[in-house]
Order: C-alpha cells, then sequence, then structure tokens
C-alpha cells in the first residue's frame, strides 16, 4: 500500500482541490473550537485555522504558491464581499442617522489616532518601513486592510494576520478600557470598538448589547471608508 | 442569486476600472463598495432578494481571510526581527484608538445636548 500513498500524494499536492478543501475544513475546525469556548476572543477562528494551515504546509513540505492554487478560489470571493459591506453599512447607517455628526467627528479622530498611533510606536522600537505601511490599516476590517497595504506598497499578508491580531487586542482589552475611562454611553462604546477593532470588536459588541453592535458595524465600515481615502495621503506625507 | 452577485461583480469592476483610470491608491472594492452605498441611499434600498445574498455573502466572511493569512508564513522572519515593535505598536495602538475614539465620541455627544439618547442605563460590559 505504501507507494501508491505516496502516488496519491504526489497527484494531490498538485490539484488545486487539495489547498482548497484544508482551507475549509481549518476554518470550520476553528470555528467548532471557538463556539465550544463560548465565543471567546482569543481562540478566534481565523486565527486558529491560520496556524493550523501554515504547520500543515510547514510539516508536509508544500509551499505557499502551491497551497494558494487551490486557495485563490476562496480569496477571489473578498472582492465581491467587500462591495457587499455597503448593504449592513446602509442598514445601520439609517438606524443611527440622528447621531451623525458626533459619529464623524469621533470616527475621524479614533482612525486617525489608530493608524498614527501604530506607525509611531513601531517606528520608535525600530520597525522597518514595510513593516509600518504593513501595520498601518491595522484597524481596518481585513478585506480593505490588505487592498490598502497592497496600494501603499506593504505585506497584505502580514496585514492581515496584524489585522486579525488587533481585533482580537481590541476584543480583549476594550470593557476594560472603556470602563477604566467611565463611557457608559453604548453609542459611544460601540464607536469605540467598532473603530479600533473592525469585525471581531463588533461581533463581540453585538454580543453584549444591540445599540452598540449598531454602532459598532456602522464605524466598521466607515473606518475602512476613511482609512481608505485618508491613509495614502497620510503616508505620502510621512514617507 | 446569480444576478446579485452579478450585481457586486459589476460593482467591483466599475471600482476597479475607477482606481485603474485615475491612478487611486484606493483598493477597487471599496470603491465598489462606495458606490453600491451611494446607489442603496440614492434608491433607499436595495431587493429584499439582494440583502440577503449579500448578507448571505458576508456570513462566512472571516473565512475569505484564511489564504491570505496563510501567507504570514513567508514573513515569518520578518515578525520574528520585529515582534517587540509588533507587539507593543498592536496594543498600544488599539488601547488608544478605544480610548480617544469613546472620549471624543461622548465629548460630541455632550456638546449637541443629546447625551442621553439611545443610552441603556445597564452600564458597562461592551
Amino acid at each position: 500500500m505504501s507507494p501508491d500513498f505516496y502516488q496519491i500524494w504526489v497527484y494531490l499536492s498538485t490539484t488545486p482541490l487539495l489547498g482548497l478543501t484544508v482551507t475549509l475544513v481549518a476554518y470550520q475546525g476553528g470555528t467548532w473550537i471557538y463556539r465550544k469556548a463560548n465565543l471567546n476572543p482569543i481562540l478566534n477562528p481565523v486565527l486558529i485555522a491560520i496556524i493550523a494551515l501554515v504547520a500543515l504546509l510547514f510539516f508536509t513540505g508544500t509551499d505557499y504558491q502551491t497551497y494558494f492554487e487551490g486557495a485563490k478560489f476562496v480569496h477571489f470571493m473578498l472582492g465581491p464581499a467587500t462591495v457587499a459591506l455597503a448593504v449592513p453599512l446602509y442598514n445601520q447607517f439609517r438606524q443611527v442617522r440622528r447621531s451623525f455628526p458626533s459619529i464623524l467627528i469621533a470616527l475621524l479622530a479614533g482612525s486617525a489616532t489608530a493608524a498614527l498611533s501604530a506607525i509611531g510606536i513601531a517606528w520608535a522600537l525600530g520597525a522597518s518601513r514595510q513593516t509600518l505601511i504593513s501595520l498601518a490599516p491595522k484597524s481596518v476590517t481585513t478585506p480593505i486592510a490588505m487592498g490598502i497595504s497592497e496600494a501603499t506598497g506593504g505585506l497584505p499578508s502580514l496585514t492581515a494576520v496584524l489585522v486579525i491580531l488587533t481585533g482580537i487586542i481590541g476584543a480583549v482589552f476594550a470593557t476594560w478600557t472603556l470602563n477604566v475611562l467611565g463611557i457608559r454611553d453604548w453609542r459611544a462604546r460601540g464607536l469605540a470598538i467598532g473603530v479600533a477593532a473592525h469585525g471581531i470588536g463588533t461581533a463581540r459588541a453585538l454580543q453584549v448589547n444591540e445599540v452598540a453592535g449598531a454602532f459598532a458595524s456602522l464605524a466598521m465600515g466607515l473606518n475602512a471608508l476613511a482609512t481608505a481615502v485618508l491613509l495614502p495621503i497620510l503616508l505620502g506625507l510621512i514617507f | 442569486m446569480l444576478s446579485h452577485i452579478t450585481i457586486l461583480l459589476v460593482y467591483q469592476l466599475a471600482g476597479d476600472v475607477i482606481a485603474r483610470t485615475f491612478e487611486l491608491a484606493l483598493p477597487g472594492p471599496v470603491i465598489g463598495m462606495a458606490l453600491l452605498f451611494t446607489t442603496l441611499l440614492a434608491k433607499g434600498g436595495a431587493p429584499e432578494g439582494f440583502n440577503k445574498t449579500a448578507l448571505g455573502l458576508l456570513e462566512h466572511l472571516s473565512l475569505l481571510f484564511v489564504p491570505a493569512g496563510v501567507g504570514v508564513m513567508m514573513h515569518l522572519h520578518l515578525i520574528g526581527e520585529e515582534w517587540v515593535a509588533l507587539s507593543a505598536a498592536l496594543i498600544g495602538s488599539t488601547i488608544l484608538t478605544i480610548a480617544v475614539t469613546a472620549l471624543v465620541m461622548r465629548g460630541c455627544a455632550r456638546l449637541s445636548g443629546r447625551g442621553d439618547e439611545d443610552v441603556d442605563h445597564m452600564g458597562g460590559g461592551a
């Protein structure tokens, strides 16, 4: 049997089917663990799937390009999914229209803080230029952050992982930070989480309070738009 | 369903064409999203079926990050070299962003005199 297994592996490792299948299996495994752990933000399903797949590729000696031949079918859907974000953005926009002027000012302040403080801290600790550019859109929802990173000369895959880590950090520290500051208004709490920690933070806000969830989703969408427009200009001024 | 996916692709394509034509540093899909948002504002919403397709696609949004995220394996040496700067920047900047956004939002809401609107008085949590 063993020579046959090897033949099968040689065949499978060259077809896109394997890369596509392991991506779906790893993600569903990650989701299963996340649910079992009562949606604990540290056990983020995307992070679990990425770690599992990197380990798998490493131990089977498969290079990323070979894996991506299959996974690109999933990756392609990021574009249409980004366009589809307009739908929840529109739904939330209608809900929160009354507070819109306050939202806009807080959003711009938060958006600028997210990019500038990340660049500033990493720069002070000696990070390279490419790392700084990849880090700048870290608070923006993943598909758009990757697009911004690519358009501004960063490393989209590094950005993807930094964005996910940011979401987890935001989901873990938000309650503590907001309580220390004595912020009780659910609108402000939701908006802050959405700007700082995009979809992962928004998912956390939705678990806690519906108003916070609506403001977080809106903040995520608007922050993505604001950062996509303003960050290339800001980076042009800095570098 | 197929027509809804087609609409999303047409908006993405339009966004890509605009980004290339005007040499914008904006991702094409983001322009597509802005165009679709504008359309929804102008038309006062989309048909139920379209909303369903869009939200259905977004239900599995996080799956779509996985292939690109795995690409981090090509940058492990970079993370190994700069992990101190990266961790400090991620944790420091995220907490700072939450604080600044929440404080500015509270300040603005107070100034506009609508501090209690939409507020649930149960206190902390999110």
